[in-house]
């Protein structure tokens, strides 16, 4: 049974339309993301959800009873948002209590000691409990503003980007315990971010949001090897698909509508001898560290693929290529059936 | 243009010693990047450059000249924090002109100069609008606008992009270096993101715990990490440590591991028996059937482009980055093969590298 829908959901926000017509259900114990640019609408999207704002039209449904008309605290939700809000002059233990010693759902001490040191152990600040709020580092106090929704057991935890704010390794390490916290409690969350990696490693679903609506909804494979657009394909991968007119291949078994085929890095080879098919120049080697990119060029056209550590490529070189499995776009950018997703 | 020149720079502030004693020269129209931790020190160090701090110790030279007691404004450089600060009620000449104004240039002066750095940052065509109506990357460009105009030797920036989306990031870091190349200017950057350090930098100095732990370019900070805190800071994911017991000698082209031999790049020094760790970037890590060091996988993360598995052996966690086709299953036992020119071999307790034929090697060793 779904534990949250939003059915038609409607949100505007003087000129602009934030959600347009948004339907979306999650299932008891889901990892839903919401993936989408600035102004996509996640976070307004969340905010409907949470109460924080109402819509124009439809309506919010939270373990089968219709919200729409509550208030943020009648819902059955917990909130995180991208800038931890702990109360600075309050230990970890305190803060951790704080939202379980409201007048509005008042517990025993006893009950409350358990739950936090349940929750402690499973963020691993056990041993900063009796610290103050303001002697922890960034990634410990954006645990304990996890931890602070954790504590209680809503019916969905509602994120908006909790990690942005903390640096490369603490996101990596906080992304793998937020899922390992997920899936060992069984908690429901719907969770709104930019970040492509941060989708793909969470969730069970991606929805991928532009311009107020949810272009498509699935996992995060099938997003990423059945995208329904170019848009939402250019969404996921790094570096991203190339996206390439169709002429430029003149190949006749392009199917007739196909204007834009697309090459994902990994399905584009490279041979440094002659062979048949596709000819390229090496531009230049981009040295990221882990991803060191080839950009290649095609007569006037860039693609851009991901460098194969044991083949050694420098500018200049002349090279042939084989593109496997593509992706075809008609006109308006909406993928034909006839590539190999669908065959 | 300017070269800065830090030696021996220490600040302690009360009995916390921020930054301990650093030295390094950034030349010329390079671009330098301070990368870090929260709390390393690279705010620390940047603000002593820009004469908002007093060292506690130490010299500042700018361009040869020393000066460590100048204050911000006697010394020639531009500062830019977040770049949204803009002042909305002035339009976008009003905005870039302002500091030229404070320091009472004349009209036409002010004229000519707004009007060139607009062109340079192909913002030209928007001089007379007001910045409210502005587009994100726009109002970005007129707050650089704002610290180009006055022409200064050097540009510091602190996490300049800190607030953007990562996709928005991406694209000005490929417009703050052409920039950078299109001024001749001389700049040091700070950020705690290493895409942002890898993509735009000419030389990388990485901070820890307010010493630098090493300076070098992107690729020799990445291929040759001269430590584990940078062999574990930069690369995502980072390079995973396997755990060694032995003794080394000089020439050794081995070590063992979970009794299987995994070759390396050969040894330079000698070693009393003790514990190092033998460091693999994922990228060099490969499921080999045959391979003697076996382990278990215990996650794969699935990213599109290629999955990360995580595989466990008698000696630690090896991450691997393997094509997103390969089929692995959580609980099957691999045999790993490791790219055996790429390894470094880390003393496990100073953290340092051991000096190998990967020092020699550069590209092609």
């Amino acid at each position: 049974m779904a534990e949250i829908s939003l059915v038609e959901v409607s949100k505007r926000f003087g000129a602009v339309e934030a959600v347009q017509n948004l339907s979306l259900s999650i299932a008891d114990g889901e990892f839903v993301v919401l993936l989408g640019p600035t102004g996509a609408g996640k976070t307004t999207s969340l905010r409907l959800i949470a109460g924080l704002e109402r819509p124009d039209h439809g309506s919010v449904v939270i373990r089968g009873r219709d919200v729409t008309t509550e208030v943020p605290a009648e819902r059955d939700v917990a909130f995180v948002f991208q800038q931890y809000s702990l109360y600075p002059h309050l230990t970890v233990y305190d803060n951790l209590a704080f939202p379980l010693r409201s007048p509005a759902r008042r517990m025993d001490e006893a009950f409350i000691r358990r739950r936090i040191q349940q929750v402690a152990e499973l963020l691993h600040i056990e041993q900063k409990l009796g610290n103050r709020a303001t002697t922890l580092s960034g990634g410990e106090m954006q645990r304990v503003a996890i931890g602070r929704a954790l504590v209680r057991e809503p019916a969905v935890y509602l994120m908006d980007e909790p990690l942005s704010s903390l640096d490369a390794k603490l996101r990596a390490e906080l992304r793998l315990e937020l899922k390992r916290i997920q899936r060992e409690l069984g908690t429901t969350i719907l969770y709104v971010t930019h970040d492509q990696i941060e989708a793909m490693t969470m969730a069970d679903r991606i929805g991928v949001m532009s311009e107020g609506g949810l272009i498509q909804l699935g996992t995060p494979r099938e997003i990423y090897e059945r995208p329904k657009s170019a848009y939402v394909a250019s969404r996921l991968g790094t570096p991203a698909i190339n996206l390439i007119p169709a002429e430029l291949l003149a190949n006749p078994s392009l199917p007739a509508q196909a204007r834009t085929v697309g090459l994902r890095t990994e399905h584009i080879r490279i041979f440094l001898a002659d062979r048949p098919g596709p000819r390229a120049r090496v531009h230049w080697v981009e040295h990221l560290g882990d991803q060191n990119h080839v950009h290649l060029k095609i007569e006037s056209r860039s693609l851009v693929t991901l460098a194969d550590p044991a083949q050694e490529l420098k500018a200049g070189d002349e090279v042939s290529l084989e593109f496997m499995e593509p992706l075809y776009f008609d006109q308006s950018g909406n993928r034909l059936a006839a590539d190999r997703a669908l065959a | 243009m300017a070269e800065i020149k830090l030696e021996s720079v220490a600040k302690t502030f009360g009995g916390f010693s921020a930054v301990k004693g650093i030295s390094f020269t950034v030349d010329h129209g390079s671009f330098f990047v301070i990368l870090g931790p929260s709390g390393c020190g690279k705010t620390t160090t940047l603000r002593m450059i820009a004469g908002l701090e007093l060292p506690t110790s130490g010299r500042i030279l700018l361009d040869g000249e020393d000066v460590t007691p100048l204050p911000a404004s006697a010394r020639d450089i531009a500062f830019v924090f977040q770049l949204f600060a803009l002042y909305p009620h002035m339009n976008v000449r009003q905005n870039i002109g302002f500091p030229l104004r404070c320091q009472n240039f004349s009209r036409a002066q002010i004229r000519k100069s707004v009007e060139e750095a607009a062109k340079l940052l192909r913002i030209d065509h928007l001089l007379d609008r007001r910045v409210a109506g502005l587009s994100g990357g726009d109002r970005q460009r007129v707050a650089l606008g704002r610290a180009i105009v006055r022409r200064p030797k050097a540009f510091l920036m602190d996490e300049p992009l800190g607030a953007l989306d990562s996709e928005f990031r991406r694209l000005m870091c490929g417009e703050l270096r052409e920039l950078h190349d299109r001024i001749d200017a001389t700049s040091i950057y700070i950020t705690h993101d290493q895409l942002e350090a890898m993509a735009m930098a000419d030389r990388i100095a990485i901070m820890n715990q307010g010493r630098v732990e090493q300076i070098g370019t992107p690729q020799e900070i990445y291929d040759r990490p001269r430590t584990m805190f940078v062999a574990d800071f930069i690369g995502a994911p980072p390079m995973s440590f396997l755990d060694v017991h032995t003794a080394l000698r000089q020439g050794d082209r081995a070590v063992t591991i979970d009794g299987a031999s995994i070759e390396m790049p050969e040894l330079f020094e000698d070693r009393p028996e003790g514990k190092f760790a033998l460091g693999v970037r994922p990228e060099n890590v490969s499921f080999a059937d045959g391979s003697p060091l076996r382990g278990q996988v215990i996650g794969a993360e699935y990213l599109g482009t290629t999955q990360i598995v995580t595989v466990t052996t008698g000696s630690g966690q090896v991450k691997a980055r393997l094509a997103s086709g390969k089929a692995v299953h959580v609980g099957e036992t691999v045999g790993l093969k490791l790219r055996s020119d790429r390894l470094s071999l880390f003393d496990a307790a100073s953290g340092g590298v051991l000096s190998s034929a990967l020092d020699m090697g550069g590209r092609h060793g």
